[in-house]
């Protein structure tokens, strides 16, 4: 018996695993570009919140028919990737369905499932292919989708049906190489889907099915691994990042901004009010608002690459759905982009963060930021708790506080409000006029 | 003759007296001409039912709302720090606003600058009377069969997950509550939100408020309550826009108990 096989596969097996453990630190790395935030208190509360929205795929379940399709695909994902481990069992150790003699009518059963699972996932992706490039579902095809954010979509959908096709050949030839009694191939019972396609193969030699079997298995584990790779690369990370960014989502009314403590201190100093900031500032102020990730916090930046796209935010968008520039789902992708180009450029000896660009300028514009209505739509429709109105409201501050770029009727609405106490011009003294009339009136 | 009566909080603790409750008028409940109505139908309410309120009239300034969304977090912070020494030094446990975003601020943003209070809005207070038989709905007034359908602010929903006080307050009305498609968490902004009611909106091919008034039109409501003074505005200018202030009408709920009452 020859090693040779088995030495391939610990050689494959060990160089990818090399190297998605450097894309994870990349990655790591891109993401605690963002500032430090505490998000670590309640964790009962955020367990729950993970199991629910991310395993539980609760929020999926607002739209009825994505949700049910995409639940195919995930559950196939989970389970068929318990089948993974025998492939790398058998890899390993070079065996043939390892645990088929051991678990026997169970593990018919199993296979079974897994072929049901693998069909599911098959159809599911070509209904998903139908829905991005024949219907043309509208929330596929908003600018910031054209180019690699399609294809990246498509490719997925692609591997994905790549995968199942290659599971369902290999147990469909060798199912066929057993009934023939050839050595090796176990016999494991009748395989409810991939039976249906041995019709295609049934006039082979041995040879050539022994061939076609063992090209579907090493074409399936094989692409797993690429695939696994391609991930870190893709918008497809969700399936990994959805856990955590549950895990860290803002637990707290979606209506509350984020106090700026710096500023209270500066606050309490002009009002003559005591605080208890220390003596000795930091020595280096950091920017008021956000210009840049470095300005955000790591969980946006988390957000930003667990977003896989899907849109709903900007469906729900009245900004968006009114011809506006903004696009929630186009801020969490820039956020992204840039986190990826200034991590290339520091691995690279480059500039980093210092090459003269910035999130707010170069990816994302003041149009887009001031059209938001800061309604919470967006951050309710995410399917994993994303909030793209934190970065929005970060940006406006930078703009207002570093930039004094706010639009012209903005400032004159802090001008009334500075010296009237009112966003519109009244005179303070009228503020309680109202009363007037109402005191007057006899109480019917 | 008895009078309504509007007591400050100054005028209170001149008296030595603390009331149960602030009523926060806010800046549209102050200045707006339309919106003031629904501040006087507020406090005949408070009146009639005999709650123990005040308001802090000249003493009051905006909660900073707008320029925190807007970006200015220095102008945000001085309208709250003055506001939170007012209101601690009159010794304010509780506060009812019918405005969503002084809601939220107060609620969920003062504290962490040392205000720290029990804050409700006025649709929650409106229930509790309903629910206590402290107001006595006539259910016969004007509204009484007719089709409301009830427009979601996002400082009220989304914002502070407040969706079925306001709509329990409508229906004591013996009215046909009819919802929009877009409702409750999926109820869509009336385009003021974010500070947009102080600018024009950015470039595009519609306005918010039109867009939602037209999916309020399209239930064949009679009048479309809100609880919001931001969202009146809006919505009664999209009625505008769209030529139907003859057929439908834009309330505040406080107006509509108000009616109901008969004050």
């Amino acid at each position: 018996m020859s090693f040779l096989p088995q030495l391939v596969f610990l050689i494959i097996f060990g160089a990818a695993g090399w190297f998605i453990s450097k894309r994870v630190k990349f990655l790591r790395r891109n993401i605690l570009l963002g500032k430090k935030t505490e998000r670590n208190d309640q964790p009962e509360a955020r367990w729950k919140t993970m199991l629910l929205v991310a395993f539980g795929q609760q929020k999926m379940f607002k739209r009825f028919i994505p949700a049910i399709l995409h639940l195919f695909v995930y559950v196939g994902f989970i389970v068929i990737n318990l089948e993974v481990l025998e492939f790398v069992l058998d890899g390993v150790l070079g065996t043939h369905r390892l645990f088929g003699p051991y678990l026997g009518s169970i593990y018919l059963a199993a296979m079974n499932f897994f072929e049901f699972l693998a069909v599911a996932v098959l159809l599911s992706c070509v209904v998903f292919l139908i829905r991005r490039n024949i219907i043309k579902v509208e929330r596929f095809t908003k600018p910031e989708m054209k180019g690699w954010p399609a294809m990246d979509g498509n490719l997925i959908l692609f591997i994905e049906i790549i995968l199942m096709v290659a599971i369902l050949t290999m147990n469909s030839t060798d199912q066929l190489l057993a009934e023939r009694g050839v050595e090796h191939y176990l016999a494991i019972g009748t395989l409810a889907f991939s039976s249906m396609i041995q019709p295609i193969f049934e006039g082979m030699s041995d040879g050539a099915l022994i061939f076609i079997e063992r090209f579907a298995w090493w074409f399936h584990i094989i692409g797993i691994l690429a695939f696994a790779i391609y991930v870190t690369y893709s918008k497809h990370l969700h399936i990994f990042l959805a856990f955590p960014n549950t895990w860290y989502s803002n637990l707290k009314p979606k209506g509350e901004m984020v106090n700026m403590p710096e500023v209270t201190n500066e606050v309490n100093i002009m009002l003559g009010i005591p605080t208890d900031a220390p003596a000795d500032p930091p020595a280096e102020i950091a920017r008021f608002g956000a210009k840049d990730i470095n300005d955000l916090s790591w969980v946006n930046v988390l957000n930003a690459y667990s977003c896989t796209e899907c849109g709903r935010c900007t469906s729900e968008c009245p900004a968006n759905l009114t011809g506006k520039k903004l696009s929630p789902r186009k801020i969490m992708m820039d956020v992204r982009d840039r986190a990826e180009e200034v991590g290339k450029s520091i691995d690279s000896g480059g500039k980093g963060l210092e090459d003269g660009k910035s999130l707010l300028g170069d990816y994302i514009s003041k149009e887009e930021i001031n059209a938001c209505t800061s309604c919470n739509a967006c951050v309710e429709a995410c399917p994993v708790n994303i909030d793209p109105l934190s970065i929005i409201l970060q940006m406006r501050r930078y703009v207002a506080m570093e930039e004094s770029g706010t639009p012209a009727q903005w400032n004159a609405m802090f001008q009334n409000m500075e010296t009237s106490f009112s966003p519109w011009k009244f005179s303070p003294s009228d503020r309680f006029n109202w009363a007037e009339k109402v005191k007057e009136e006899e109480m019917k | 003759m008895s009078t309504y009566k509007v007591p400050t909080m100054a005028e209170m603790a001149g008296k030595g007296e603390t009331p149960e409750v602030l009523f926060w008028v806010g800046c549209a409940g102050s200045f707006d001409e339309r919106y003031k109505a629904v501040t006087q139908a507020f406090v005949k309410i408070l009146n009639k039912v005999g709650v123990s309120f005040a308001v802090l009239g000249p003493e009051e300034a905006c909660t900073g709302d707008p320029a925190r969304r807007a970006g200015n977090e220095f102008l945000f912070q001085m309208q709250a720090v003055a506001n939170i020494q007012v209101m601690n030094g009159y010794e304010v446990k509780k506060v009812v606003t019918a405005c969503p975003h002084c809601f939220n601020t107060i609620k969920n943003e003062y504290p962490a600058l040392g205000g720290n209070y029990e804050v409700i809005h006025h649709s929650q207070f409106l229930q509790q009377l309903i629910n206590e038989g402290k107001v006595a709905l006539k259910g016969g007034g004007e509204f009484k069969g007719k089709k409301i359908t009830f427009h979601d602010s996002c400082y009220l929903g989304r914002a502070n997950d407040v969706y079925e006080a306001p709509r329990d307050v409508i229906k004591a009305l013996d009215v046909e509550l009819v919802e929009m498609k877009r409702c409750r968490t999926k109820g869509l902004c009336c385009g003021a939100g974010g500070a947009q009611m102080f600018k024009e909106p950015e470039p595009g091919k519609k306005d918010i408020n039109v867009e939602r008034t037209e999916e309020a039109l399209a239930t064949g409501a009679q009048a479309i309550a809100v609880g919001c003074p931001f969202c009146l505005t809006m919505i009664t200018d999209g009625v505008k826009n769209k030529e139907k202030e003859a057929e439908i009408k834009v309330y505040d709920l406080a107006e509509m108990i108000a009616k109901d009452m008969g004050i």
